[in-house]
Formats: structure tokens, sequence, C-alpha cells
């Protein structure tokens, strides 16, 4: 560390010009590194925009899978993921939430909860394909909930448990402590201070980090094909034990045909995705905004 | 019944009313302690259970496999006939992918990164920072698409001798989805540094690129590093673009122009056919999870000592 205060008399300029240029080479280079990043995204979204948008009807988002390109929907999927991702939310929400409150407001310092905040940080990364190999021995196998919507939703929930208890916990944290001393000085439990004081103030920035979190979950694919969900569903969930697909599933199917007309519904179905994480992210943004200025 | 409740209902008065309440409440709180704790606590199951869940599931294929084969063999072909079960060809696809990954993502990230924090004004952030943002929130099947159906053909126009699965355009494609992450850490462990040592650096003569480069960047490495880290950790753990543009051919070579096969692939490409479970076959792909659990655990517990050591230093 001693190095970093000490600037080596070799490297500083003789001459201006020469920084000058070095300054001017940087520059450009982080141009086109911007210009590049920019472009990927434009080019991409472009890309599946001219693929698929002429596809897209209501005959398309309300149509079952077909052997035939031109008559296949994205009807099942759609509902699937939408089932999916509410009883995800449904199972995480409360967990992450109780264990952000107990990791802020409860947990001492101690080995324990050390413990369980490194191994939150190392969930956060392991592989989703992962999680769907434990969903597979956990929920499909061993509980013999099968390849269905419940086991997917579960596989999910343990998914986007780490996200959701981090993002939670920062947005605790972001409450301040002389609110709880208030609270703590007219006579409130622990447990009052955190209902009635502290998680109504925390509930927008919780809030917007569930929502962000859900929005991963609903692209997410591997987990849900490694445990088994169907990718040819010609029918609705019928309930908890229903077998299912989701849209990201079906894209992937489609993707993986040689029919070009299936490729243009992938592209059609992405653009259908694409939809519905913007709307979800977009809600997250008004709610960040609209309650961020009226807390402090 | 709430009425019924109302009529037999006495108030407490004095003193015992005050006991009767405190009682009450202590359950209370100490029932809401422990349900918030069993919530803390169900990460730790959660990783006791991948790592049961693995563990198990490779015990029992290496009783029929030998570990020495499964490290040496140079063939990776459980479904066929003429069985093989070298992990190396898959092993050696995941490198590829994201060796390919990190070259495209590593120096594009840090000059966004530093030209970001140090450089940008206002309006360019206000314009990168969510173009950044979106590229981090867009699902991987999407650039796994973008991959196959774009860049591929692309490339094949400037390599004629490519084929249609590859491991460059997964590759680059990747790269650019772990771009956001390398550049937004990077940027945290960059702001971490204390103005007060640019401030030095300046008061000493220094230009704008020597600081960044010669007094910010050397600060902020441990945080850099650990930023890499996390990006190649995803890499490896990277799904769908590789099992849509990469193929399915396990293969040891290092020609990014021929179809290869990573772990992930593996995985998924096993779980999409009808293989029974409790057979060989089906337990392969555990032992894949397995050495992908293992090498992704690594890079990540580095990356985490990495980031708060930097946290300590700074903050």
């Amino acid at each position: 560390m001693k190095g970093l205060y000490h600037i080596e008399h070799r490297k500083m300029p003789t001459r201006r010009r020469r920084g000058r240029r070095g300054e001017w080479i940087f520059q450009s280079m982080a141009f086109v590194a911007l210009v590049f990043t920019i472009a990927v995204l434009v080019v991409l979204l472009v890309d599946v925009f001219r693929d698929g948008v002429l596809r897209l009807n209501w005959q398309f988002l309300t149509s079952f899978p077909s052997r035939k390109p031109e008559l296949a929907g994205i009807l099942a999927a759609l509902v699937g993921s939408a089932c999916l991702i509410t009883l995800t939310a449904l199972f995480a929400f409360p967990l992450g939430v109780g264990a952000a409150i107990y990791l802020e407001e409860y947990a001492r310092k101690n080995w324990l909860s050390r413990v369980i905040e490194v191994n939150i940080a190392n969930l956060a990364g392991v592989p989703s394909i992962i999680y769907g190999l434990l969903g597979l021995e956990l929920f499909v196998r061993m509980m013999r909930m099968d390849r269905s919507l419940l086991a997917g939703a579960c596989t999910m929930a343990l998914l986007v448990l780490p996200i959701i208890i981090i993002s939670s916990r920062e947005a605790i944290r972001a409450v301040p402590v002389s609110i709880r001393e208030a609270s703590y000085a007219v006579g409130a439990t622990r447990w009052q201070t955190i209902r009635y004081q502290v998680l109504p103030l925390a509930f927008p920035g919780i809030l917007t980090g569930t929502i962000l979190a859900f929005s991963r979950a609903i692209g997410e694919t591997a987990p849900l094909i490694t445990i088994g969900a169907l990718t040819y569903v010609a029918f609705l969930p019928t309930g908890l034990f229903s077998p299912f697909t989701a849209l990201p599933i079906q894209i992937f199917n489609w993707v993986s045909r040689p029919q070009k007309g299936f490729l243009t519904n992938a592209a059609a179905a992405i653009i259908v995705l694409l939809i519905v994480l913007l709307l979800m992210n977009a809600v997250a943004i008004w709610l960040r905004n609209r309650y961020q200025k009226k807390l402090y | 019944m709430a009425t019924k409740n109302r009529q037999k209902w006495e108030p407490r008065t004095g003193e015992r009313a005050i006991i009767h309440h405190k009682r009450a409440s202590r359950i209370r709180e100490g029932a809401i302690h422990l349900a918030l704790f069993l919530c803390g606590i169900l990460s730790i199951f959660t990783t006791l259970g991948i790592v049961a869940v693995l563990v198990i599931e490779t015990v029992e294929f290496f009783k029929e496999v030998s570990i020495l084969g499964f490290l040496t063999d140079t063939q990776w072909t459980p479904l066929f006939v003429d069985k093989h079960f070298g992990i190396m060809p898959l092993v050696c696809g995941t490198l590829l992918t994201s060796l390919i990954a990190m070259l495209v993502a590593l120096p594009i990230g840090l000059l966004c990164a530093v030209y970001l924090s140090e450089y940008a004004p206002e309006r360019v952030r206000h314009v990168l920072k969510p173009v950044l943002e979106v590229l981090a929130g867009i699902p991987t099947v999407v650039y796994g698409y973008f991959a196959l159906l774009f860049v591929t053909p692309l490339l094949q126009g400037l390599i004629p001798s490519m084929s249609g699965f590859n491991a460059l355009s997964p590759g680059i494609v990747m790269g650019i989805m772990i771009l956001p992450i390398i550049s937004s850490l990077s940027e945290d462990a960059i702001f971490a540094v204390p103005q007060s040592l640019r401030e030095a650096a300046y008061a000493m003569g220094s230009t704008k690129l020597q600081v960044s480069f010669l007094v910010v960047i050397p600060a902020a490495f441990s945080g850099i590093t650990a930023s890499f880290l996390l990006g190649i950790s995803r890499a490896i753990g990277e799904t769908m673009i590789v099992a849509i543009a990469a193929g399915q051919q396990p293969r040891l070579t290092p020609n990014p122009l021929v179809p290869i096969e990573t772990m992930t692939a593996y995985i998924v490409q096993v779980s999409l056919g009808d293989t029974p479970t409790g057979t060989l076959e089906y337990r392969t792909i555990f032992a894949v999870g397995m050495m992908l659990f293992l090498s992704t655990f690594l890079v990540n517990i580095v990356s985490l000592w990495l980031r708060r050591r930097f946290r300590e230093v700074y903050l």
C-alpha cells in the first residue's frame, strides 16, 4: 500500500505534449468502448425487433404451441410464467424479507451471523443451473412434487432469495437509527419498532429490490430446464402440481429448431418477454422515485 | 363469535394487566425472533442442500467410474455405446468460451469504469448507466438468440471457415453480458478510493491520465480484481448462451471456430432428453455439476475476500 502515495519520477511528464497525447489516446479508446457498448444494445434490440415484430399479433398471444409455426402461440408459456413468478414471490418475499430483518435487527455480531452473511454472498454467485440440480433432487425426486409448477416455484424461490435478502438489507440499513431509538424511548418492543417504524420506511426500497430480483427470475431458463419443465405444453396449468412451461423455455425450444418460422416465433416471444421486463423495471423505478423523496 | 368474546372479556386492571401484557408480549417477541432466525438460517440449509445433493450423486457416480479416468480421459461420450467419462473436453469448452468472454469484457469493462468514474460528464453518465443496467437485465436466452442468429452469421462473413455452432460467437456475446458486472463493480471500487489520494497526485503535477492509471487503479486494485473474478465465475456458470450457440460436441480443442460443449450445456442436453433417474447417465450431470460448483465456488470466495479487503482499507 505504501507505493500508492508515491509516484515514480520516471513516470512524471517531462514534456507536456506526451501527456496530452496519452490523454487523447485514452479518451478515444474509452469513447470507442462506450460506443461499442451502446451499439451492441441497439443492434440487439433492433435485430430482435426486426425479426419478430411482424409475427406479433393477438393470435400469437392466445394460441397454444403447434407443429406449424404460423399457428403456434405463447399462451401456455405466458400463463405458466405468470403463475410461476406469482408462486415464487409468495415463497421468496416473506422468507427473504424475514432473513433481512433478522440479519439487520436481531443478529448479534458473532460467528453465526458472519457465516450466514458470507454464505448468502456466496449463494448469490452460485450458477443458476446448480439450483436446478438441487431442485431436481430435492423437490422433484425426494419431495415427489414431480415436474410441477410447485417444484419450479420452490427452485426459483431459492434462486432469488439471496438477491432479495441483500437488497432488503440495504433498504433496512438505510432507515436512520434515531427512528428506532425514538420508538424504543416511548416503550415500543423490538418487533413493534420494526413493524410500525422500520418496515414502513424501508418498504419502497425492499419492494424495488424485490421487483428487480423477480424480473431476473422471469428470464431465468436453465434451472427450469434442469428440473424438467416441459417444452411442449398445450394446456394451461390447472393447479400446483400441474406440469408447466415458461416463456424463456418456449423461446429456447423455438431457437433450437431449424425451421425459419420457429425462429421468427422466438423473436416475437423475446419481444413479449422484453416488454414484460420493461414494465416490471418501470414499476420498480416509479416506486423508487415516488417514495424516495417522501422519506427524509 | 366476536360479540360472544366481548361479553366474556373483563378488563384486567392494575398490576395483573401489566404482568399479563408483559408475558404475552414476551412470548410474541420470542416467537417472532425465532421465525426470523429460521428465515435467516434457511440460506445455510440451501448451501448444505446443494452440497449434499452434489456429493451424494457424485459419490454414486464414482463408484462406477474411476476418478482418475474422469480427470484424465480425453473423451466425453456418456450417451454413446462406447462410453468415456473424461471431463476434460467439457472443461476445455468452458474455459475457451470464458476466456473469450473475458477478453471482451475485461478491457471494455475497465475502460468504461475508469471513464465513467474519472472522466465522464454528467450527461454521458446519464446515458451510459441505464444502457449498462439494461444490458445486465437482458435474459440470457435473448443473448443466446443474438449469438446464434446475429453474431455467428456476421462472423461467418468475416471467417468463412467458421462452423454454425462455435465457441467464438457465444464467447463474445457472453463478454457483453458480463461487461456491466465488471464495469459497475470496478466503478464501486474506484469510487471508494479517497479523494485525498487524487488530490495529492494532482498537487504533484500529475495529469488526469496519470492519476487514473498510476494512483486510482492501483488503489482500487483488489476491488477491480474482485469484479474480474466475479465476471469469470459468471462466465463459467453461464448456461443458455452456450447451450444455444456453442453446439453439443464435447471436444478437446483450443479452436474457437468449431462446435464444442461446455459443462453447463451438457447438463442442459441431458435434462432435455429422457434419461431415467438413477442411471449412470443421469448421475453424470451431478458429477459435472460438482465440478462446476467447485470451480465457481473457489473463484467466488477469492472475489469475496478481495472485495471485503478493499472495503476495510478505505471505508
